[in-house]
């Protein structure tokens, strides 16, 4: 029967064939074309005589005496100190993704085993917390941060990061864990666990489908945030985003607009690397997320 | 759990929250309610062979003194509130009184840089919100008749523009679009008028970031409308199938209800996510005819001379009350959603 329902006839799957490619053109072309441009000179990226300059590489290969050249990485790498922005971005990332878990899983745990009224109202708050617009907070903090003279370096972002992380973390993982029995904990409960060996030794060890998708959204969140990184760091820690921007600010000579260019491709390529390994927890905490809030 | 061990269970993630997320709301409220120190003015007397001169000057002593002794700056209560950048009482009063037409009064109004913002920011929203949830509709659909081999590699072709964060995102089609770039050139030839430029106009760069605003949310329309495709009850379908009903009848009266509750939640959480535009502001460089509301304050933040606390605090506010407003629908969902779980 289910096999009748879905086979499709030849036109459907024509006019959905090409509405796929169609839309597969708009979603992928743009980092195609910026990862190709990359490897072009300012002048055929950015062609005002020809566009068809950027596909043949025209000026390029008058400027550098190659139809490619890595000119801009190079550049940006050594001289634009993007080196130095990645190192920052994978300080932040790593420690926004542990802390977080670490805090993430202990709170959740507990939210989703309790019985008692106040576990609702702390999800609601959560709820609010999340909703709140990053910059507002930002402008709450750059007072206080400047006044204790910890504005401007990496754990201060870190730890800010890891707290506007929390909320979404938090209703991730309370509706990962209240999947995951009851009874498996309470059994160990009966036999004289206490509640933290319970956690340790019962529900850690089948909590990590749950925290690697809770994880990577994580490192979604560390790793693009530019609201938060732009306004909390100093030029000299600026973490990759936030880098990408400065180059864009300061157009004393063409070639930084090229540093942009290339930084992009440098700072989106291990992400979707990433993603293309994790897409099918991203998908399921996306759902869960969604229906959740 | 007992009281206690839930206690420490959440007391980290608790802290966390509180010191960095509601505290710094109260601090912003605190800083909305000051507003910078004045200057302290000096006259200072030059002499020179041909005659004395009296000038008005900082006094930069006295005015750091002031600065170090408040840091915060003066109070203003709800001043800053009122003020020309913000809520602007005294312009609309006097714009109300001075004007004619409802229409010259609304051109005043809507040129107030906070009503302004406030124009683009819901523009955006309500532009963008409808087409992502079609959108997202029509591609899940198409997605989920694909054989099973390659939905694997369409899906994550298609979420790309999600991942991406708004800045590069927006980076990444702004040099397309730009006038030298592919697509703004082509623009060029195909209306033979080589000073079309997107960027030129205000209504083209509206419809610019409402198109990247569209390209940017309906993966996320997708991802979610293509899981709730799966939970789509067999039954109905196949009955409707003997019934007679055609594919789109199929698609039209039963497939749809039973998605409509996604599509409202999927509704509301674009809404709010939209209601924060700012990141492709900056991307496009649509500083000059498009601000929102988040731009205001991250412009605040970042004035040259001294970043304008009270100012950015104001603003703040001013949008979490806005995102209060668009949020209450869904924590009334969720509290109705627990009173049914338990």
């Amino acid at each position: 029967m289910n096999q009748t329902i879905n086979k499709y006839s030849k036109q459907i799957i024509i006019v959905n064939s090409i509405f796929i490619l169609f839309w597969l053109t708009i979603s992928i072309f743009p980092f195609i074309w910026t990862l190709w441009g990359s490897f072009k000179v300012k002048a055929d990226f950015f062609s005002r005589a020809d566009w068809t300059y950027a596909l043949s590489g025209f000026n390029t290969l008058i400027e550098t005496g190659a139809t490619t050249t890595f000119k801009a990485y190079l550049e940006s790498w050594t001289e634009g100190e993007f080196g130095r922005a990645t190192m920052n971005t994978m300080i932040v990332t790593v420690s926004v993704v542990s802390i977080s878990l670490f805090l993430g899983t202990l709170g959740a745990y507990a939210l989703s085993r309790s019985t008692f009224k106040y576990t609702f109202y702390i999800l609601i708050i959560a709820l609010i917390f999340r909703a709140m617009p990053h910059i507002t907070l930002v402008s709450g903090y750059l007072f206080p941060f400047f006044q204790l003279n910890i504005w401007g370096i990496l754990p201060t972002t870190i730890i800010v990061l890891v707290a506007i992380n929390q909320p979404f973390t938090l209703w991730l993982l309370y509706s990962f864990f209240k999947t995951v029995p009851k009874e498996l904990d309470e059994s160990a409960l009966i036999d004289g666990c206490s509640y933290f060996q319970a956690f340790r030794y019962i529900i850690m060890p089948v909590m990590w489908p749950g925290v690697v998708t809770a994880g990577l959204f994580s490192m979604m969140l560390a790793y693009n945030d530019f609201t938060v990184t732009a306004l909390l760091l100093n030029q000299h820690n600026y973490t990759m985003v936030p880098k990408i921007n400065a180059y864009l600010g300061t157009v004393e000579y063409g070639g930084n607009y090229m540093w942009a260019v290339s930084s992009v491709v440098s700072a989106t390529a291990p992400l979707f690397m990433i993603i293309w390994f994790f897409q099918r927890q991203l998908i399921s905490g996306l759902t869960a997320g969604a229906v959740k809030g | 759990m007992p009281h206690r061990t839930f206690f420490w269970f959440i007391l980290p993630t608790a802290l966390a929250m509180i010191l960095f997320i509601g505290l710094p709301i109260v601090s912003s409220f605190f800083q909305s309610l000051h507003i910078e120190n004045e200057q302290v003015l000096m006259e200072v007397e030059n002499c020179d062979p041909f005659g004395c001169t009296t000038n008005v000057r900082v006094d930069v002593e006295a005015t750091e003194k002031i600065e170090a002794e408040n840091p915060l700056g003066r109070f203003n209560g709800f001043g800053t509130y009122t003020d020309r950048n913000h809520l602007a009482f005294d312009e609309i009063r006097e714009a109300w009184d001075n004007t004619s037409s409802i229409g010259e009064f609304k051109d005043i109004v809507l040129n107030l840089p906070f009503y302004k913002a406030l124009l683009f920011t819901l523009t955006f929203c309500f532009a963008v919100t409808p087409p992502v949830i079609v959108l997202g509709f029509i591609v899940a659909l198409s997605v989920n008749t694909l054989a099973k081999s390659l939905k694997g590699l369409i899906v994550f072709g298609t979420i790309l523009p999600m991942i991406v964060t708004p800045l590069i995102g927006s980076l990444v089609l702004f040099w397309m679009i730009d006038s030298q770039g592919i697509i703004g050139a082509s623009i060029q030839i195909l209306f033979d008028d080589p000073n079309l430029s997107l960027k030129a106009s205000s209504n083209l760069t509206w419809i610019t970031l409402i198109i990247y605003g569209i390209w940017h949310n309906t993966p996320f329309a997708f991802v979610v409308f293509y899981a709730a495709l799966q939970t789509v009850p067999q039954d109905p379908l196949e009955a409707a199938y003997i019934d007679g009903a055609t594919r789109f009848e199929r698609v039209r009266f039963i497939v749809i209800p039973h998605l409509y509750p996604v599509a409202t939640f999927i509704m509301l959480i674009c809404l709010m996510d939209n209601f924060r535009v700012f990141e492709p502001i900056i991307g496009f460089s649509a500083e000059g005819v498009a601000q929102s509301l988040s731009w205001m304050i991250y412009q605040d933040l970042r004035n040259e001379n001294k970043m304008l606390f009270g100012s950015a605090g104001a603003t703040s506010m001013l949008t979490i009350l806005g995102i209060a407003f668009l949020l209450t629908p869904v924590l009334i969902r969720t509290w109705k959603e627990f009173k049914t779980e338990r």
